[in-house]
């Protein structure tokens, strides 16, 4: 099912590819050592060097470089041996120094690719490169009717900038790297991938062309969308403006735009009188980042599974569909959550119930799943239990409703609540031959034929022990004990 | 007695204090008396003598009480204004920094103050560094100590250390540290008759002077002898992990270094030095050099720089690049001086061009433009590529020569008139002699040799291999011993 826009003098495909900038987790910034966590006081994790006092020179942190090494392993891309800082020189208030120390000519990670599943099947997007720069501070505009305000905690904070080859085609796509991208940094603990806190942040390139044609036109980016589904909406958008302007006849100038996402539209950003140069060049503080082999192989030894060996192995091995296998490695908690809870119980059922009764009940209750008060190893015994016999799948949700309100282990429950399955025959023969006593003008009909009647039986059954029968038990012994009226 | 203290060497100070024949409050205050005397002289931006009185005396009580003790403990000191010292306003000579006052301290000073010198303040430089006379300091010309031939004290001390080199030469100090980007140590050093040396880059931490070309930046000491320098070089140098361009290895004691034997070195004369237009007796100076050496048992071999010419214009592209973006940061926003305008662009503007002299926005655009988008590769890319070739001559020339012995300035100290009759451009010739190792990154240093007709000093530079100062020592040590120049400024004669 491949994306088109369809116009006036045909069809039209869009050309997209992504910049991501992912902040880096790491406890000091990447050039200093002030703390690189979010959410302090305004001004509060700031060193001379990130406020760019006279005289101040920028150490690299060892612990950024070593993320971004893994962050590539992950892209499964080149890790260049070589590599080296530039400054990109303009002027903002919220850029200390005058230039942002990041890297032009020789990133430190090469071309990758990331593999994306959607309705038209598995795909890999090209990752061009990943380098290594700071992120800016923070201007604040909205405080002060007169004045901007200045936040430098921020200023200097270690970030990954990703960029796609232009390989994408479909909206779809585009949504579906980003989670994929998204999985593999919070896997390798890289990146958190919050969009909404910023410490994710997405650029998107969009063109358009007929279908058919292989050139590269005029190309708008669309800066800081914060979110997958704002990603894949201000593609749609953009694409069919540009679309709409190419079949009026019109051109239009690469330009950078902003989605809004309440009028549903892109906008111009207030274009500068001077185009700008950055006058990248070398930057004369810091010396090249040279790795040797040792090191490189030393992390990948030590690389945990990333998200696509792991759907691999969830598919192959414990026999998941692709579609449940891919929402269970989207992040590392639920991962985490249904390994934990499969272990030892049949991983299929288990699957069934995170992704049902627990992601419809995190869901309504606004809770991630690291803070679901039905614990893995609980819900994997909920499972357990219904395999063994010891509770129907009916009970089971019962128990798991128990669960969410007091957090308990399931056999607890279910013995305190009574709620075990009855399976001495004896007992369930004598319930039985009761219904049958009670119901003789039943039991004549079924005589006479009308075998759909059993079912009616089934359910006084299960009525009057509670549910606790074993349905399968239940039908074995109303046969038997209809063969003998 | 106080007169002579403020002609001591810091060799000769360092044991009178360890005799106790006197303390370090007689020394410091001997030199403060004689900096009030030398006002005139413009050496200083800011005079600190109630901290430097205070240093002196926790220095004498520590020595009395036979406290643990610095190598230099006691000795009285003067910074040039572009290392940030902790309290104490730093400025770079300019208006836009000149009511900094640094949180902080550089390296190199707390060094220089861990093994016990005490500080008399911070002494003039050109603006940020950029030039070669002083006079393009925000706090006036720093006049040379030597006059000129009528007496008058008209000359440039020689820039940008020309603050240090004045003080030390005029003993208002004992030494000072300064700081060479293309020559800013060793230029004024043979202006004033002093000797300074440049060591190799990365032997120095640059962490907390205030950056003008970070790939050239190198702090150094200015004094009075060879020994001088070399005490206080070894409380400079080292590691700094602050500084990712510092080189992690042991610093070796240059004092070891002046052993007075120099036979069987091999001392190489670039040929290219020798152009048709060099001043007559500057070229009889480096001659009495070389004769001197060859006295000493040296082996004298002319060696050949081939890509000389290009390191003035190589120099300039690098450096005026790597200084406009150096100077992005004083910008307004945070601890420069300000001057408002309706927009953030416009604060830019109005606080830059008030902020910066003359020279300073001179290089700034220079070094805008050669980095600029379609000049890059014309100016920048190539610069680096012939940069290159300049490292590669001098790597070429150690494989044959232990040392290189060349001029340190095409003339002696000029006058405020001459200068301001200079094109710019003309004035960057000063350089011509000293900007080849500063792009080669070698150590150089620089020492007075013999007096010209007008009586002016002329100085010579010795430069070494790459971290081999210990060479660079020991040559100059024979060289400044058998030049036996002993001449005083017409200021300390008075």
């Amino acid at each position: 099912m491949t994306y088109t826009i369809k116009g006036k003098t045909g069809e039209w495909e869009i050309v997209v590819g992504l910049e991501v900038h992912c902040q880096i987790i790491s406890n000091s910034k990447v050039f200093s050592g002030a703390s690189a966590k979010f959410g302090a006081n305004p001004n509060a994790n700031v060193s001379f060097v990130d406020a760019a006092f006279p005289g101040m020179l920028p150490v690299v942190n060892e612990k950024c470089i070593e993320q971004c090494v893994k962050t590539g392993m992950g892209l499964n891309a080149v890790i260049n041996k070589y590599s080296r800082f530039d400054r990109k020189n303009y002027f903002y208030a919220d850029l200390p120094q005058g230039y942002q120390i990041s890297q032009l000519y020789y990133p430190i990670v090469g071309e990758g690719y990331i593999e994306v599943t959607t309705d038209d099947g598995t795909k890999k997007i090209g990752v061009e490169r990943l380098h290594l720069e700071q992120d800016a501070a923070k201007s604040i505009h909205d405080m002060n009717p007169s004045k901007s305000y200045i936040d430098l905690n921020r200023s200097g904070v270690g970030l990954m900038e990703i960029v796609s080859k232009p390989d994408i085609r479909t909206p779809q796509e585009a949504g579906e790297y980003l989670r994929q991208l998204r999985a593999i940094v919070r896997a390798l603990e890289t990146c958190d991938g919050n969009m909404d806190e910023g410490s994710m942040r997405c650029d998107v390139n969009i063109s358009v062309r007929p279908v058919g044609s292989t050139e590269l036109r005029q190309r708008v980016e669309v800066k800081n969308v914060n979110s997958v589904r704002f990603v894949m909406q201000a593609i749609e958008i953009e694409a069919q403006r540009q679309v709409d302007l190419y079949e009026d006849g019109k051109t239009f100038s690469q330009e950078t735009r902003l989605f809004d996402s309440v009028n549903m539209e892109t906008r111009s950003m207030r274009s500068k009188e001077n185009a700008n140069d950055y006058r990248y060049f070398p930057d004369p503080d810091l010396l090249p980042v040279i790795l040797t082999d040792e090191y490189i192989e030393n992390i990948r030894q030590n690389l945990p599974e990333l998200p696509e060996a792991k759907k691999k192995r969830y598919i192959e091995v414990l026999g998941l569909p692709a579609y449940d296998a891919g929402i269970l490695v989207s992040d590392k908690e639920t991962s985490l959550y249904f390994e934990t809870a499969s272990e030892n119980q049949d991983a299929k059922k288990v699957a069934n119930w995170i992704m049902g009764d627990l992601f419809a009940y995190l869901n309504k209750s606004g809770l991630t799943i690291s803070e679901s008060p039905v614990s893995a190893k609980n819900l994997g015994a909920l499972v357990g239990l219904i395999n063994d016999g010891t509770i129907s799948g009916k009970i089971a949700k019962e128990v798991f409703e128990i669960m969410t309100e007091t957090g308990k282990d399931p056999s607890v429950i279910v013995e305190e609540k009574g709620l075990k399955q009855v399976s001495d025959t004896g007992a369930i023969e004598a319930l039985i031959s009761d219904i049958l006593n009670a119901n003789q003008d039943k039991v004549a009909e079924i005589k006479a034929g009308k075998d759909k009647l059993k079912g009616w039986f089934v359910g006084q059954i299960m009525k009057a022990s509670q549910g606790k029968v074993n349905p399968a038990l239940a039908n074995q012994l109303l046969d038997k004990k209809l063969s003998e009226q | 007695m106080t007169t002579n203290l403020t002609d001591l060497h810091i060799s000769e100070a360092i044991s009178l204090l360890e005799k106790k024949e006197i303390s370090s409050v007689e020394l410091t205050k001997a030199h403060l008396e004689e900096m009030e005397k030398a006002r005139v002289l413009n050496a200083y931006i800011t005079e600190t003598p109630e901290l430097a009185l205070e240093q002196a005396q926790e220095s004498d009580k520590k020595r009395i009480n036979g406290e643990k003790i610095g190598r230099l403990e006691g000795i009285p000191i003067a910074n040039k204004d572009l290392y940030c010292t902790k309290g104490v306003k730093t400025t770079a000579a300019s208006k836009i920094l000149s009511n900094f006052l640094p949180p902080y301290e550089s390296t190199v000073t707390q060094k220089l103050k861990d093994a016990g010198t005490i500080m008399l303040g911070k002494v003039n430089t050109d603006q940020f560094a950029m030039g070669g006379s002083t006079m393009t300091s925000y706090f006036g010309v720093t006049k040379n100590p030597w006059a000129d031939e009528n007496g008058e004290y008209n000359l440039v001390p020689g820039g940008s250390s020309g603050g240090s080199a004045a003080a030390v030469s005029a003993g208002l100090c004992m030494g000072a540290t300064g700081s060479d980007t293309g020559g800013s140590i060793r230029q004024p050093a043979s202006f004033c008759g002093i000797t300074g040396i440049k060591p190799t880059y990365g032997r120095c931490s640059r962490y907390g002077i205030v950056a003008f070309a970070s790939s050239l930046d190198q702090a150094g000491p200015m004094a009075r002898s060879v020994e001088d320098c070399a005490l206080l070089l070894r409380e400079m140098a080292g590691h700094d992990e602050k500084d990712s361009t510092v080189v992690n290895t042991p610093v070796p004691d240059y004092t070891l270094a002046l052993t007075g034997d120099i036979k069987g070195k091999k001392i190489g004369i670039p040929k290219e030095y020798r152009s048709k237009d060099l001043n007559p007796e500057i070229a009889q100076a480096w001659d009495k050099g070389i004769e001197l050496l060859k006295n000493a048992g040296a082996e004298i071999v002319e060696i050949s720089l081939p890509h000389t010419k290009y390191a003035l214009p190589v120099y300039y592209i690098i450096a005026c690049a790597e200084a406009s973006s150096n100077l992005a940061r004083y910008d307004g926003v945070r601890y420069t001086t300000r001057v408002e305008g309706n927009s953030l662009d416009e604060m830019y503007e109005n606080t830059r061009t008030d902020g910066f002299g003359p020279e300073v926005i001179r290089r700034i655009l220079l070094g805008t433009f050669v980095l600029s988008a379609g000049f890059y590769d014309a100016y920048y890319t190539r610069a680096q590529r012939v940069r290159r070739l300049i490292y590669n001559d001098f790597i070429s020339a150690f494989e044959k020569v232990d040392a290189i012995l060349a001029p340190a300035a095409p003339t002696t100290a000029l006058s405020y008139e001459a200068m301001q009759n200079m094109s710019p451009v003309d004035t960057y010739l000063g350089d011509v002699f000293t900007t080849p190792a500063s792009l080669a990154g070698v150590p150089s240093l620089a020492l007075p040799i013999t007096i010209a007709q007008n009586g002016l000093p002329i100085g010579l530079q010795v430069i070494g291999k790459h971290f081999d100062e210990n060479t660079v020592f020991q040559v100059s040590g024979v060289l400044e011993s058998l030049a036996g120049f002993d001449k005083k400024p017409h200021h300390v004669k008075g």
